[in-house]
């Protein structure tokens, strides 16, 4: 009777339903090889068009007869404009999209993003109010090393917007959806009003320096930001294989982690500090630019699942792809203007998660 | 038969009101004890303060012959293993994946047996691609007890015995699937292992523990083999009903209550 009740239960349902993920080996490849496709794409288009046939020439791989007179142009377009940008838009494209994966982990919530929650908005304030000081008599002694203090400064403000945040939804190891979207409504509206003020008393100088990064855009990369941004990425992507298993853990709630053997005080910590670090230093680069985070994590987990050891890698890298691409549009689609990259990926991102919002709608009550 | 855990005089307090109420208890290995007792008699704060997972206001606990607050959360878990009342996982981790989670950060290689051996005692072998979130509440109860042997098993591989602590772990199981929780963990026991779980069901109660502890407004009232604790007496004033306890031919106890106490006689002589 029980073994004709088990053989029905086997055959009667979908049970043994198969979802395989590809291997992690297989996924990296894949994802690199697409960031270098888009590289190579965002090489060759921009207001001055280089040919896939003149890139390696221009790239300095191989020495060209007859010399091409265009060559040494197209050297000092690449060198001294293009790669540094494509640089910074595919690491800040990872530093967004791996801080957005850690968040949903910390928060357990798949619908958390630090633009939509307001750290970015936390970052940009403080980053604000470092161009207004550095630039006041008050701070003038400051103001040689802007460059420096601006991602320190974006850096705090994003820290303490995460950790209100935390305090605000987390009670008795749960967060509360509804509240820790509403919570970050709150901050972020406070954080903006914030820049609003410092608009409104910044003079026209610190203005269009404030305006430059709010609207969102990469066009102000060079070297010493990209230098600024690497470290910090390389710090953060291994601090992420240190702290995988614990964000795995940390899904089945605080006090479930603390069975599992999980120092749930510790990993919550070091999480929010490499979440505001990764945001604020992203933030400082080129402004707020939102979904990144919120859509690379999740197309990521319907192919390769939620485990964190291989989707916090490969976020970062789907996030360089993503960033490349839509700063590359960015650049060309209204040429010989720009186009600000928050509002495009704003444009693809909100739709995105309007959708994720009523799937969730069914199955989470809110 | 040697003390795993010993809590002397743990008391609970929070905000004036008393959770826990001056509690002794000795949980021996290869013993299993079921803790009973009406909503709010501080059954789940008396096994969160067992596991580690609360601190208590005064007395003390100690696992092992040393004090519960002096393990490490990451070597605490290689001695003692808990499975809380709800879990609830939003991100689409398969059963393997979260039965894996037990394991802690040993390797895929060593920890397959273990995965493999918990998911066909959790019955679970046909499920191990499925993800989570898509099960029902039954089948991710028992994914969960899955994961939570896998870690007692990885523990005890390098320590010897530990202490497995399962809060309701049978409350949302059909009937078949409590008994085979209950013996699962009874075979556990046989090896050295102390179990200690809340149950609200006092026959299933009868048949999985060697000794059940009564807990009453805080207060532990009854810590004895089942025979001694299920009386009539005894029920009636701790749950405030009206029962029979009738006792099988072996003197196990069958508490009835009072509205199905007329088929009572029947069952009786049929058994």
């Amino acid at each position: 009777m029980t073994a004709d009740a088990d053989a029905e239960r086997k055959t009667a349902t979908p049970r043994a339903r198969r979802s395989l993920r590809p291997p992690a080996s297989f996924t990296i490849l894949c994802l690199l090889t697409a960031l270098v496709c888009a590289a190579v794409v965002a090489l060759t288009l921009g207001a001055a068009g280089i040919p896939l046939g003149r890139l390696p020439a221009a790239l300095g791989f191989w020495p060209e007869h007859p010399v091409n007179p265009l060559t040494s142009r197209d050297q000092l377009v690449l060198w001294s404009i293009r790669i540094p940008r494509i640089a910074a838009a595919a690491m800040v494209g990872a530093l967004l999209a791996v801080s957005g994966a850690i968040m949903q982990g910390l928060f357990r919530n798949p619908l958390a993003d630090p633009a939509l929650v307001g750290v970015s908005s936390g970052g940009a304030f403080a980053a604000a109010a470092a161009i207004v000081f550095t630039d006041s008599k008050l701070g003038e002694s400051l103001r040689f090393m802007q460059n420096e203090l601006l991602p320190l400064a974006a850096f705090a403000g994003s820290l303490v917007t995460t950790v209100i945040l935390y305090a605000i939804a987390s009670r008795a190891g749960r967060t509360s959806i509804a509240i820790f979207l509403l919570a970050g409504l709150a901050i972020a509206a406070i954080a903006n009003a914030g820049i609003g003020l410092l608009v409104f008393v910044a003079d026209d100088r610190q203005l269009r320096d404030i305006t430059f990064w709010l609207l969102g855009s990469l066009s102000g990369a060079t070297w010493t930001k990209t230098a600024t941004i690497a470290p910090v990425l390389a710090l953060g992507l291994i601090a992420c294989l240190w702290i995988a298993r614990g964000l795995d853990v940390l899904v089945l709630g605080e006090a479930e982690a603390f069975h599992s053997g999980v120092d749930v005080e510790r990993l919550k910590r070091i999480s929010i500090v490499l979440v505001s670090a990764m945001t604020g230093v992203a933030v400082s680069i080129c402004g707020v630019v939102g979904f990144v985070g919120i859509v690379v994590p999740h197309l990521l987990r319907l192919v390769i699942g939620p485990a964190h050891r291989l989707l916090l890698p490969a976020s970062a890298l789907l996030g360089a792809v993503l960033l490349v691409g839509a700063d590359t549009l960015a650049r060309t689609i209204v040429a010989p203007a720009e186009m600000p990259i928050g509002i495009l990926t704003a444009a693809i991102g909100a739709p995105f998660f309007l959708a994720m919002l009523l799937r969730q709608r069914g199955l989470v009550a809110l | 038969m040697t003390a795993l855990l010993e809590a002397r005089a743990v008391s609970m307090a929070i905000g004036g009101a008393t959770l826990v109420d001056a509690i002794d208890l000795t949980v021996n290995s290869g013993e299993t004890i079921a803790i009973v007792g009406p909503n709010g008699a501080g059954k789940s704060t008396l096994l969160r303060l067992i596991s580690g997972d609360l601190r208590a206001s005064r007395g003390a606990i100690s696992l092992k012959q040393r004090d519960l607050h002096a393990y490490s959360s990451r070597q605490l878990a290689l001695h003692r293993a808990m499975l809380s009342q709800h879990v609830s996982v939003s991100f689409p981790f398969t059963v393997e994946e979260v039965v894996h989670m037990g394991a802690g950060d040993r390797g895929r290689a060593a920890a397959e047996p273990l995965v493999e051996a918990a998911l066909h005692e959790a019955g679970l072998a046909d499920f191990r691609h499925r993800k989570l979130p898509t099960l029902s509440g039954g089948e991710q109860q028992r994914a969960h007890f899955a994961r939570v042997l896998v870690q007692l098993a990885c523990g005890e591989a390098a320590h010897g015995p530990g202490l497995l602590l399962l809060d309701e772990p049978t409350s949302s199981l059909d009937l078949r699937h409590q008994i085979d929780l209950v013996e699962t963990a009874r075979r556990r026991a046989a090896n050295g292992t102390a179990v200690v779980a809340i149950l609200h069901d006092l026959n299933l109660a009868v048949r999985f523990a060697d000794r059940i502890v009564v807990l009453h407004r805080g207060a532990k009232v009854a810590d004895d083999v089942p025979a001694n604790t299920v009386t009539d007496d005894l029920i009636r004033t701790v749950f405030e009903i009206d029962v029979r306890v009738q006792r099988h031919s072996d003197g196990t106890p069958l508490v009835l209550p009072q509205l199905m106490t007329a088929i009572g006689p029947k069952l009786q002589e049929t058994s």
